[in-house]
């Protein structure tokens, strides 16, 4: 085969095929960080449907001898100045707040990347016209937003759940254009199309999933954004309404009491923290550059 | 031979990328440096041969190959397979013109779905074009495997667990299952390592001798070329320059450029020519 060593390129280097396969089935093969994240997150899921169950009080179950009692066994987060079991309370509004959480931040997600994708892959006019209506959105404060729905709809979980997916699919959208501009220039991508396939096929049986990564990985970071979003509300008092707790009305309750009772306002606000600390070991855990394009 | 009507046309194909501007000329209007990647190129691909398309890098041999199928479109010039114009054409007509000119493009490791297993990448090509036997998913798969001389064991595997080698023989199989009678490889061993490479070149011939199907086969390579072509079309500065039987252009080459490009390889060991 002289003829054809001539010019021949080095090879790549060859793929360490079982361990490869072993690496990328299911949760074995997630950086440890990730798998500590995961696991944060699956326990305070499971605590808040179990509420009901794990609660040891009633949330609103008042106890006029018990007021701003400290922890221990019987008050885990200890009472507040009503005599609530603070612990309790915490439990029922993780469970309010997990919930709002995920339909806002998963909701917006598949119709952002769905955006961004055929933003992304049909390119000219209709790129252009989608990328600024994102730099809209996206340079529209916030919070501002969401007020002004709340101020519309009243106060209350809806102006949330209306007002957050109004913006968040541009921040989807944003990512999903991004990474499908480099895509389509993929020999992947362009063999969709000299495969004779469809440009629905293309772009939803093989641009999509193969977008769904970055975006997932965004996602768990949205998720704190989102319930930071959600404790501001409760807090300025935009949020569920009294007596039901919210993370962020409990801490805005027990503020009052912060320098003689501090565990009102410090042991549901470390529950956010635990929620914030659980999706950014995930989401940086996913973004691991061995596992790339690998999770299944 | 000679007098066979052409399976695949191609004439006066011409493909030119406007340099971008700068705000000043944007202002003058004045007109954009053009690059003139593919300039008035033809040729025909004949059944059942293998015409090797040799040039340096940017000569323009892969905007060419990618102008036939139009994933880029060509500013002018005529491409027809079998006397069906495919520049003219569009929507389902245009997607059953590229089922029947398929492509294999370089990188066998950025040309397959990295989520889509070999089975399931092969199979999507038979059931979106309705191939026959497509219905029968797993028969189906083990043939397509077959005829790229892999197992069946590989059926169920997602790309990054193949070698380079299996990987480019997939994107074959891949290509062949949309029962195409023009391929069209672009640099389809270049990425590979030599031993690798060699087996690759004795498929490609396999496939024309038991499929009939005719290769426009690209590459850098000369001695590729030389080992694996019928005939040789060759590349420079976006023009064709010589076209002719592989032992006569490489044995004898009437253009300046064909002969410093053989001159710069002088290593090729001309089978053919000796034959």
């Amino acid at each position: 085969m002289s003829a054809v060593d001539v010019l021949g390129a080095p090879g790549p280097p060859p793929v360490e095929t079982a361990a490869w396969r072993r690496r990328a089935r299911g949760l074995r093969g997630l950086p440890l960080q990730a798998k500590i994240g995961a696991g944060i997150l699956a326990f305070l899921v499971l605590v808040a449907l179990l509420a009901p169950l794990i609660a040891p009080y009633g949330q609103n179950q008042l106890d006029f001898d018990n007021i701003l009692s400290a922890p221990s066994p019987s008050h885990l987060f200890g009472t507040d100045s009503t005599g609530r079991d603070v612990f309790s309370r915490t439990l029922y509004a993780l469970r309010v707040d997990l919930a709002i959480v995920v339909v806002v931040t998963y909701i917006p997600l598949p119709i952002g990347v769905l955006i961004g994708a055929m933003a992304g892959y049909f390119g000219g006019i209709v790129d252009s016209v989608v990328a600024r209506v994102i730099d809209v959105m996206i340079a529209f404060p916030f919070f501002v937003l969401v007020i002004a729905v709340i101020a519309v709809v009243g106060p209350g979980v809806k102006g949330v759940l209306i007002g957050v997916p109004i913006v968040a699919w541009a921040l989807y959208a944003r990512l999903a254009r991004s990474e499908m501009l480099v895509m389509r220039e993929q020999p992947f991508m362009l063999a969709t199309t000299a495969l004779g396939y469809s440009r629905r096929r293309a772009i939803l049986r093989h641009a999509v999933p193969n977008l769904m990564r970055p975006c997932l990985i965004y996602s768990t970071l949205d998720m704190v954004v989102n319930l930071l979003l959600l404790a501001s509300l409760a807090y300025l008092g935009l949020g569920a309404q009294p007596p039901n707790a919210e993370l962020g009305s409990i801490v805005a309750d027990g503020q009052s009491t912060l320098l003689t009772a501090w565990w009102v306002a410090t042991l549901p606000g470390l529950v956010v923290v635990l929620f914030g600390v659980g999706a950014g070991m995930l989401g940086d855990g996913l973004s691991d550059g061995r596992l790339r394009g690998g999770v299944q | 031979m000679t007098d066979q009507l052409p399976l695949l046309r191609v004439e006066g194909v011409m493909k030119e990328f406007g340099l971008r501007r700068t705000a000043s000329e944007r202002v003058a209007r004045s007109a954009a440096e053009a690059h003139r990647a593919v300039d008035d190129v033809s040729f025909a691909l004949r059944r059942g041969e293998i015409l090797g398309l040799a040039g340096e890098s940017g000569s323009g041999k892969t905007t060419l190959a990618r102008c036939i199928v139009r994933l880029i479109e060509p500013d002018a010039g005529v491409i027809e397979l079998d006397g069906v114009d495919v520049r003219a054409a569009s929507g389902p007509e245009l997607r059953e013109l590229r089922r029947r000119m398929q492509m294999v493009f370089q990188d066998p490791y950025a040309s397959l779905n990295p989520r889509m297993t070999v089975a399931t990448a092969l199979l999507e090509v038979g059931r979106v074009h309705r191939r026959p036997g497509a219905e029968n998913g797993e028969q189906f798969v083990r043939d397509a495997l077959e005829r790229v001389h892999l197992g069946p064991g590989i059926a169920t595997r997602r790309p990054r667990e193949l070698s380079g080698g299996q990987r480019q023989r997939v994107a074959i199989a891949r290509a062949l299952a949309a029962g195409p009678e023009v391929l069209i490889a672009d640099e389809p061993v270049s990425a590979l390592d030599v031993s690798v490479q060699a087996q690759l070149l004795n498929l490609f011939g396999d496939l024309r001798d038991e499929l009939g199907v005719a290769i426009l086969f690209v590459a850098h390579q000369l001695a590729v070329i030389a080992e694996i072509a019928d005939r040789v079309a060759v590349m420079n500065r976006g023009r064709l320059v010589e076209v002719g039987e592989t032992a006569a252009v490489f044995g004898n080459p009437q253009d300046e450029y064909t002969k410093a490009l053989l001159a710069a390889h002088p290593h090729i060991r001309l089978s053919r020519v000796a034959s």
